[in-house]
């Protein structure tokens, strides 16, 4: 285990400020709503009014308390959503290139959809290309159904993970 | 008799609900009606078909052993005991004692989680694999006994199954390094050794292979991939038959276009149709083309795509023995186990 910090000056970016849906003319309360690249984009950075919907305020980077947003680790490009396949992609840069912390953000962001998500949703976690020294290997894994259900029987990997989380659950 | 002339359908025949978290494998009894599910909940269920009624309910559950994801499981030729392989690294074996199951070993060894485990054809030998990317061999002994044969290394990742093939003991294995790798001893002393690996350079898979099956006669093979193709592959096995040496597999024929999601698992049945499930939660069957092509070889067309077979990601898909009707099991991340019956329709 490295005893330093890997990343010790992370780049901060400001916040974006919470955003309010303006869209509601459909009034009907037991219609759904399609799951848009906007809400996925919330579900990874604020709470909702709404209490049906769960959504968490950030997911940390875990060497530092600033959210994955301030480090321009996701940004609102970082979503693909097609609610009609149920399909959603999220494409993450890791804030340093050797970053071994990297599979834990990425494993973070699949749990957070998954408890978020319908269980219809097809989630492919990949990290930006070029940014990344072994991309292709960590998307590989990252992906590996198997791989991340193992890992999440692992109690270690599961508390790194619920810390990334745990701002959502105050 | 032409399939591909006839109208078919996959009728759902029964939904089997009971686990609590995915199912990751579904096996058929070889002499009884029985079928083996084992999931993320830890725990094995058997199934077993009312001779009355010919509707499917859960005999028993087989818990309190594995501690983690029960992975895969499958029956011994004799259909009286079942293996299964967890992610906790070991494997069981069950023996079927008539109103209960008795866990009566315990195979240790594997550094880490278990993937699959098969049966060579007589019984007498036992393979798994691992994350730890060791393949080993296991003697069956009498009186409960277990002994490792050997461990083979030459997987560079993750093994994902190993298959025993249905007349040779010869050893087939896939895994997450895209290889398949076909595992023979020679002087038929034990020792064996990687003879085979179809890789990319020879038309192998580009991404990991989750799975094999081989026809009935075992000349011919499927394998199913992450990159969204299943392969079939053939070889010359008389030639093994009759002692004249390892007869190498090739590739035959690539299937492609037909899963847009990975493609966890592939069987071949007795009376020829290739069965797929994949992540795109549909069910693919596969049937010979008879196309006598003397320079493209053998191809392969789709007979029907059951769309939206589950709610979520297929991991199994498994034949029923039963020369009865054509029945088929699959297994999902809904927590369900379906069985379906190709039927013409009228």
């Amino acid at each position: 285990m490295v005893s330093g910090l890997i990343n010790e000056n992370p780049t901060v970016y400001e916040r974006k400020e919470r955003r309010v849906r303006t869209d509601s003319t459909n009034s009907d309360e037991f219609s759904v709503e399609p799951i848009d690249q906007l809400e996925i984009f919330d579900i990874l950075f604020f709470d909702f009014a709404f209490i049906n919907i769960h959504h968490i305020r950030d997911i940390r980077d875990p060497e530092h308390p600033y959210s994955l947003e301030q480090l321009k680790v996701l940004t609102e490009d970082s979503v693909e959503v097609d609610d009609l396949k149920s399909y959603v992609r999220v494409t993450f840069t890791p804030t340093v290139e050797h970053c071994s912390m990297a599979t834990i953000i990425g494993l973070s962001i699949r749990v957070k959809l998954m408890r978020s998500l319908p269980p219809r949703y097809k989630i492919d976690i990949r990290v930006a290309p070029g940014s990344h020294a072994t991309e292709a290997a960590l998307n590989k894994q990252l992906n590996d159904k198997e791989r991340v259900a193992a890992a999440l029987e692992n109690p270690n990997l599961v508390e790194m993970v619920d810390e990334c989380l745990s701002p959502s659950f105050e | 008799m032409d399939l591909m002339e006839k109208n078919l359908e996959l009728i759902e025949v029964q939904k089997l609900e009971g686990h609590t978290d995915r199912v990751w494998n579904a096996a058929w009894n070889p002499v009884s009606p029985i079928l083996a599910s084992c999931s993320g909940d830890n725990s094995v269920r058997i199934w077993e078909q009312s001779s009355l009624s010919r509707s499917w309910s859960c005999k028993t559950v087989l818990e309190e052993t594995h501690t983690r994801t029960v992975r895969s499981c499958s029956w011994s030729p004799s259909g009286k005991l079942l293996a299964t392989a967890s992610f906790d690294g070991t494997t069981a074996i069950w023996e079927d004692l008539g109103d209960e199951f008795e866990c009566i070993s315990t195979l240790e060894g594997h550094e880490n989680e278990v993937k699959s485990v098969s049966w060579n054809a007589s019984g007498s030998y036992l393979a798994t694999c691992s994350r730890d990317k060791s393949v080993w061999i296991w003697e069956v002994l009498g009186g409960n006994e277990y002994d490792c044969a050997s461990v083979l290394n030459g997987h560079t990742q993750d093994v994902k199954m190993v298959l025993w093939h249905p007349t040779l003991d010869v050893l087939f294995s896939c895994s997450y390094d895209n290889t398949i790798k076909v595992w023979w001893s020679e002087d038929d002393d034990g020792d064996y050794q990687c003879v085979q690996t179809l890789d990319e350079s020879t038309n192998g898979h580009s991404s990991t292979v989750w799975a094999i099956s081989f026809n009935a006669a075992g000349d011919k093979m499927v394998t199913c991939s992450d990159d969204l193709t299943l392969k079939i592959w053939g070889a010359d096995i008389s030639m093994m038959h009759s002692g004249e040496g390892y007869a190498p597999w090739t590739h035959l024929c690539t299937l492609s276009g037909y899963h847009d999601r990975t493609i966890f698992s592939t069987h071949w049945s007795s009376d020829d149709i290739i069965a797929s499930g994949a992540g795109d939660d549909a069910i693919g069957l596969f049937v010979d083309s008879k196309q006598h092509d003397p320079v493209n070889g053998p191809s392969y067309n789709l007979l029907l795509k059951k769309e939206k077979a589950h709610e979520m990601d297929i991991n199994s898909v498994q034949w029923s023995p039963s020369k009865e009707s054509r029945l088929l099991a699959s297994a999902s991340d809904d927590g369900m186990v379906k069985i379906w019956q190709l039927e013409t329709t009228p």
